[in-house]
């Protein structure tokens, strides 16, 4: 097998692959950020009576929220903050799609330019 | 030992990393960057599911760990190239596989930079106290004066990790004999404070949903491979270092786990930033309080420290091999760093520490690290079909293949699940990055590549090519 040699890269180009990196790394990790897509459900069941009993807080725990500077009432929030777990199936196909797709491709394509390096470096033998 | 014999001579006449680690460096740059996982983030598993489930998957993580050790510590002691992972996947899937995974590294190490500063800077601004007072300056200054440090010199830097790191676990194990483990009632309450009634409050959905941030107890542990390039003897102290370095975690995660669900309640453990320098306030010791807000600094100061050194080194791998603009794969003249790179992922890192908070900044960093682990478990199996045990040399042989690598692949499939119930569309967001990037990759930046020369290792052919 022939030996590849690459063509060298201008500054320009090595300018532009660097600015197409740093593009994808901010739209891919900033985007959802901005768009408020992070993040899990979470919402305050709230409760009417706001004591440690109705929080389900027994004394030695009301004890400790005290002495980390907590009332019922200043409690009430982060007690009664809750997850809702509730599996969307539509999303979780997608999701199950994307990333069986994405390492499908990711180890075909991998090994059709692992074939190229091996014969390059073996073949060179 | 003499200048010539600390050089590394794998790259012809190129400067090139110097060869001055040992096994107490590698321990010091795997527990260094993981240990502020017991400081912060492990406890957001008791948010998701409850204190028990953190425990749950305190264990059931340690073993996703522990296979991760055990397969990394069999490849890279065989694979020995700085990079770790990425120059394992480049000799044994192929430049795709090895892009992605560098991308995964640099990813998960920049955003648990970002995840320590934010602990960092939030922190001090707690304990100061001083209303107006924000952590921006000190986030700002960890990153630029760790990024400094790591431009300086990969021994000093490790030195460093190495003290504060051995400070901070030592502050662990002086909060748990300070409050008596053996007897409960006097100062830790386990029984009054996980009951039947609050143990799952969200049943086995919040156990599974807690893998999540039960990844925190331990990720970073692969970072060891990164000096792979730069110890003395790869084949003895990767593996060394490595293992000891999870042994030491493990139980550092048991004893953090114990003493925190047994000074405060589940709802507010799950949520605090802090959790041992809260157990150190509860035991009512200024003492212990202090002393653990110092390591929850050192923590957070040694895994970014560690981090960075890792990220710069996997960009610094890109950049050699031409999988990117190969001006970053400069190494500094005197200090025998990646200086670039080291240069180039810092305004990454302090963006990314302005714009995002601790919780979002911990997933970014597990998502790349979870992806990193999934493809461990398919590598492990295709270096053991392509050179079966005895065709090459191998500095360490991993026991019960492939349990390790199923026990991985599986548990990896249940974080996976566990993301989507909380960052499901960052997942999406994320996975489709990587897509478009591997296409751009494969179909344009593949061609500045040169091919036989991605595989420098002294092995034969591989069986099936």
């Amino acid at each position: 097998m022939s030996r590849y040699t690459p063509p060298e890269q201008s500054k320009t180009g090595q300018i532009f692959d660097i600015v197409v990196v740093v593009v994808a790394i901010f739209v891919a990790l900033w985007l959802p950020l901005k768009l408020g897509l992070a993040g899990a459900a979470k919402s305050i069941d709230a409760l009417d009576a706001k004591t440690w009993e109705a929080l389900g807080q027994n004394p030695t725990m009301a004890s400790i929220w005290e002495k980390l500077g907590y009332t019922p009432e200043t409690a009430h929030d982060v007690i009664q903050n809750r997850f809702h777990y509730v599996i969307d199936w539509p999303t979780l196909v997608v999701m199950a799609v994307v990333l069986i797709g994405y390492f499908v491709f990711l180890f075909r394509a991998s090994d059709r330019e692992y074939r190229d390096v091996i014969n390059e470096k073996f073949d060179d033998k | 030992m003499t200048a010539a014999a600390e050089t590394t001579t794998i790259h012809g006449d190129r400067v090139s990393l110097l060869r001055v680690l040992g096994p107490a460096h590698v321990w010091a740059l795997g527990v260094g960057i993981v240990l502020v996982g017991e400081f912060t983030g492990w406890n957001f598993s008791a948010d998701k599911g409850g204190t028990l489930a953190a425990l749950i998957v305190c264990w059931v993580v340690g073993l996703l760990y522990t296979s991760v050790a055990m397969i990394d510590s069999e490849v890279t002691s065989t694979v020995a190239a700085a990079g770790g992972q990425y120059a394992q996947a480049k000799h044994i899937v192929g430049p795709l596989m090895a892009f992605n995974v560098a991308l995964f590294l640099v990813f998960a190490y920049t955003m648990l930079e970002v995840s320590d500063a934010i602990l960092l800077g939030d922190t001090i601004v707690a304990k100061a106290g001083v209303d107006g007072l924000t952590h921006n300056s000190f986030i700002a200054a960890t990153i630029v004066v760790l990024a400094w440090l790591n431009y300086r010199g990969v021994l000093m830097t490790l030195n460093v990790n190495f003290v504060i790191t051995a400070i901070a676990y030592v502050s662990i194990i002086i909060l748990f004999f300070s409050v008596s483990p053996w007897t409960q009632g006097a100062v830790l309450k386990l029984n009054e404070l996980v009951t039947p009634g609050n143990a799952l409050p969200y049943g086995w959905i919040g156990v599974i949903a807690a893998f999540q941030f039960g990844i925190w107890y331990y990720l970073g542990i692969e970072g060891t491979t990164q000096a792979a390039e730069e110890v003395r003897s790869p084949a003895r102290s990767l593996p060394y270092g490595t293992m000891a370095g999870m042994i030491t975690l493990l139980i550092a995660a048991a004893m953090t786990w114990y003493v925190c669900a047994s000074l405060m309640p589940w709802e507010y453990l799950g949520i605090t930033p802090y959790p041992l320098w809260d157990a150190g306030k509860l035991t009512g010791s200024p003492l212990l309080e202090n002393l653990l807000f110092v390591a929850t600094l050192l923590a957070a100061i040694a895994s970014a420290n560690g981090c960075i050194n890792d990220a710069a080194r996997a960009w610094f791998s890109l950049g050699r091999d031409r999988y990117l603009p190969s001006w970053f794969s400069a190494v500094h003249p005197k200090y025998r760093t990646p200086y670039r790179s080291i240069l180039f992922l810092l305004p990454i890192a302090l963006a990314f520490a302005f714009i995002a908070d601790l919780n979002q900044a911990i997933t970014f960093s597990i998502l790349s690290g979870v992806l990193q682990y999934t493809f461990m478990s398919i590598n492990i199996m295709m270096f053991r079909k392509k050179w079966p045990l005895g065709t090459i040399r191998r500095g360490y042989t991993h026991p019960f293949h492939p349990l390790p690598a199923i026990v991985l692949f599986c548990l990896c499939v249940v974080t996976f699940f566990a993301i989507f119930l909380g960052f499901g569309s960052q997942l999406i967001a994320m996975i489709a990055f990587y897509f478009l990037i591997s296409v751009w990759f494969h179909f344009y930046r593949y061609k500045f590549v040169r091919r036989g020369d991605q595989f420098s290792m002294p092995w034969p052919k591989p069986q099936g090519y």
